[in-house]
């Protein structure tokens, strides 16, 4: 094996230091360039935390209030760097803990390496104190996973695990560490990244006759559409999918993973797919001629029901994960690959065309939508504000250039619908699974994964506390983040669900707040609280431009419903406008 | 429509990767019918034969999930025609009654078994085959009062396989250099 030194203008070292494996691990993220570590202490990862010291200098370790708080820090982390993010937890309760955030990495293609300690290998399976089975626990929700008993594989594993959370197609990687291998000390031979695992193809192989096919068969289309997801993100081809869409002449929707990837002005951005997303998308899916997905998974909140999904379409599917092909929707020409290699292969063979009769199409569906939906939402009848407007005024201050980190229900539905993006990795939000909770501790990863920006977190009043414990993280580290609590003193989404399906039976929907001025100011942070229209743009102001974190509230109409809706076990062209 | 897949999978010799296999069945509410481990025709390398009653849709997708494991090198999945197979079975008999009223001889002949052990106490016999050349001994012993049965699980092999070495040789290939860092 050949190998190349790179810093410190050493040869490859023959002779050997001694370090503990807790040290190799600390080594480890500093060669794969971590900066930035989410994590909680306790007994079973100590060796390390003593380890980390040392390394204050080198790495920097956030302290937060929970162990979920700490993983969807390190997703916000990871989502808005490119990076991958960083967790440290300790064993039992700690590792458990990681369990949903794990789980939301997973289904979001979110790289992350979390490192949990265990009790010594000699005590395992023995109920020992903190005790617990975290590789069988997280094996269904981690990409790879691993425990180290012996130090000396530090190195190695560490190694491996970078390049399993953060090629191909993303994902959560956990390893495990018995404390025996963090205090033991091994013979330090240097730190050699990993490029290669023989059973492991990140990237499948791209089959030329279906990049042919594909453009063969955009080329020959009437009435083309694309739905893009993350995968364009993750594959950082944001200007090879714009060059794609422009040449073909291409209407593209968004998937909320997908959001951001394409700027909201930008005449071919049609607006949002699934459930809550855009009249003319979801019409249009059943009309158009040929469906081109691009790095999106045909979740069953983007398809509704199977059956009646763009049935009349032939498809084209670009995915780097195989397995995705077929899975939901048959693809016709399945297009294996990184797309930021296989779309510009596409492009290349793609006819220049316009479409304007087609795109028009979406226009006159948003027509449509915004005389039945955005202009009532925008500019309410109504005394009490609505998310939209809020939403829109926020648009208005930070001219789409901040990172929105959401949290799930009502609140997430509209800020997507309506938050205005003008850079890529700008939407953050818990897409696959669902997870209330995930905002505050993903906006203060979001901010330590791009210092330079403005990062709000919108938040219902539900999700707001089930994580709220993470204020102390931001006080802690005075996080400049931005925190708007749309309040509409309800669990929404279900009440809304409760309203349309269930007969107004709301069931244990009615949720009670604190005070949250009163408590971001028991944690030092200010914060103001408004319910009248009047204040809202000054309040919103005053929020961006506090030099620091800051908790606006702002009081929403108690049973707004978003809309347009793609009710459970419809059809996409069955939505609704209200 | 369902019928019997046989699931060959070549894997990484790795702790805890059975379970990353099976979760993927039962996840899917699938039931494993037979399931073995084993080496493989490559030194270090662990093949697994796994076999499930589903249709050719559910078994393809199955085999995508498997393939997608870090630790999988490879996984294919054949129809009953493109497999030869084969299972063990043990059975454990009183050797008196036995002895006094089988002609043992005709009995290993015609079902192709042999007697493992015979002691006083019980005799053991073994037979492989097919599921239905198992049972049929099954059927005969059963009435002389059958101690205990077992079977194992399915093997196969491959008809159009021509083994794993290439295939292996070719994921290798593309090892490139790896750089190393001192810190």
């Amino acid at each position: 094996m050949q190998t190349e030194t790179i810093k410190e203008e050493k040869t490859a070292i023959e002779e050997t230091i001694e370090i503990s494996g807790s040290e190799a691990v600390l080594k480890a993220l500093i060669a794969e360039d971590v900066s930035t570590i989410f994590g909680y202490p306790g007994g079973a990862i100590m060796p390390i935390y003593d380890a980390l010291y040392d390394y204050n200098d080198r790495l920097e370790h956030i302290l937060v209030r929970h162990e979920q708080g700490g993983i969807h820090a390190g997703q916000g982390y990871a989502r808005t760097s490119g990076k991958t993010g960083v967790v440290f937890a300790t064993s039992g309760p700690g590792a458990t803990n990681l369990v949903t955030g794990l789980a939301d990495a997973m289904i979001d293609s979110t790289p992350l390496v979390c490192i949990t300690g265990q009790v010594f290998a000699h005590l395992l399976g023995t109920d020992a104190f903190q005790e617990t089975d975290i590789i069988n626990i997280t094996t269904p929700v981690t990409k790879w996973n691993y425990q180290i008993t012996d130090a000396n594989e530090i190195p190695a594993i560490m190694a491996k695990a970078f390049y399993i959370a953060g090629s191909g197609r993303p994902g959560p990687v956990l390893i495990d560490i018995a404390k025996n291998a963090q205090v033991q000390k091994i013979n330090y031979a240097g730190y050699t990244k990993c490029t290669h695992i023989r059973s492991y193809r990140p990237k499948p192989i791209i089959r030329e006759e279906y990049v042919k096919a594909a453009a063969e068969m955009i080329n020959n289309a009437e009435r083309p559409f694309v739905i893009f997801g993350q995968g364009v993100i993750l594959g950082g081809a944001e200007a090879e999918f714009k060059n794609f869409i422009e040449k073909g002449g291409l209407p593209a929707a968004w998937t909320i993973l997908g959001l951001s990837a394409l700027e909201t002005s930008h005449p071919l951005n049609v607006g949002m797919l699934g459930m809550h997303g855009n009249y003319g998308p979801n019409m249009l899916t059943n009309e158009c001629d040929v469906l081109i997905a691009v790095g999106m998974r045909f979740d069953d909140r983007v398809t509704g029901r199977l059956d009646r999904y763009a049935k009349q379409a032939k498809v084209i599917h670009l995915d780097i994960d195989p397995s995705e092909i077929d899975k939901n929707v048959k693809a016709d020409v399945p297009v294996w690959g990184d797309c930021k290699e296989t779309i510009p292969m596409i492009t290349a063979l793609l006819d220049a065309k316009q479409r304007d009769s087609w795109t028009n199409r979406f226009k006159e569906c948003m027509d449509q939508e915004i005389e039945a939906v955005i202009h009532e939402e925008m500019h309410p009848s109504t005394e009490q504000m609505t998310m939209g407007e809020v939403i829109d005024q926020l648009n208005e201050l930070t001219k789409g250039d901040a990172v929105i980190v959401t949290d799930v229900g009502q609140h997430q539905m509209v800020a997507c619908r309506y938050a205005k993006f003008v850079k890529s990795k700008s939407n953050i939000t818990s897409g696959g699974l669902g997870t209330m909770g995930f905002a505050l501790p993903a906006a203060i990863g979001a901010k330590y994964g791009a210092m330079d920006r403005t990062v709000v977190a919108v938040i219902g009043d539900g999700g707001i506390q089930m994580t709220i414990q993470e204020l102390g993280t931001i006080m802690q580290n005075n996080v400049n983040v931005k925190i708007l609590i749309l309040n509409n003193r309800f669990l929404g989404m279900v009440r809304q669900w409760q309203q349309l399906f269930n007969e107004k039976r709301y069931s244990f929907v009615n949720i009670e707040s604190p005070d949250y001025v009163t408590v971001a100011k028991g944690y030092r942070i200010e914060g103001n609280s408004i319910s009248n229209r009047e204040d809202l743009s000054k309040a919103l102001a005053t929020m961006l431009d506090h030099n620091g974190p800051y908790l606006l509230e702002v009081f929403v109409g108690k049973e707004n419903n978003v809309f347009p809706m793609v009710p459970q076990g419809c059809g996409v062209s069955e939505i609704r406008l209200k | 429509m369902r019928q019997e897949f046989t699931i060959t999978i070549y894997t990484e010799n790795q702790v805890g990767l059975l379970n990353r296999i099976a979760i993927i069945f039962s996840r899917r509410k699938i039931n494993i019918e037979s399931l073995n481990t084993s080496p493989s025709e490559v030194e270090g390398i662990h093949r697994f034969t796994i076999v499930i009653n589903e249709s050719e849709d559910v078994v393809r997708k199955i085999v995508r999930q498997i393939e997608k494991q870090v630790d999988v090198l490879k996984a294919y999945f054949n129809t009953n025609d493109e497999i030869i197979w084969q299972e063990l079975a043990l059975y454990k008999v009183p050797t008196d009654t036995i002895a006094e009223k089988v002609k043992v001889e005709r009995l290993l002949r015609t079902y192709g078994a042999r007697a493992v052990v015979i002691r006083k106490d019980y005799t053991i016999f073994e037979t492989t085959g097919q599921r239905e050349e198992t049972d049929a001994l099954l059927n005969v012993l059963a009435p002389f009062g059958l101690i205990e049965f077992v079977r194992s699980a399915r093997v196969a092999i491959i008809k159009e396989s021509s083994g794993f070495y290439e295939k292996l040789k070719e994921f290798e290939e593309s090892e490139p250099v790896p750089k190393q860092i001192i810190l």
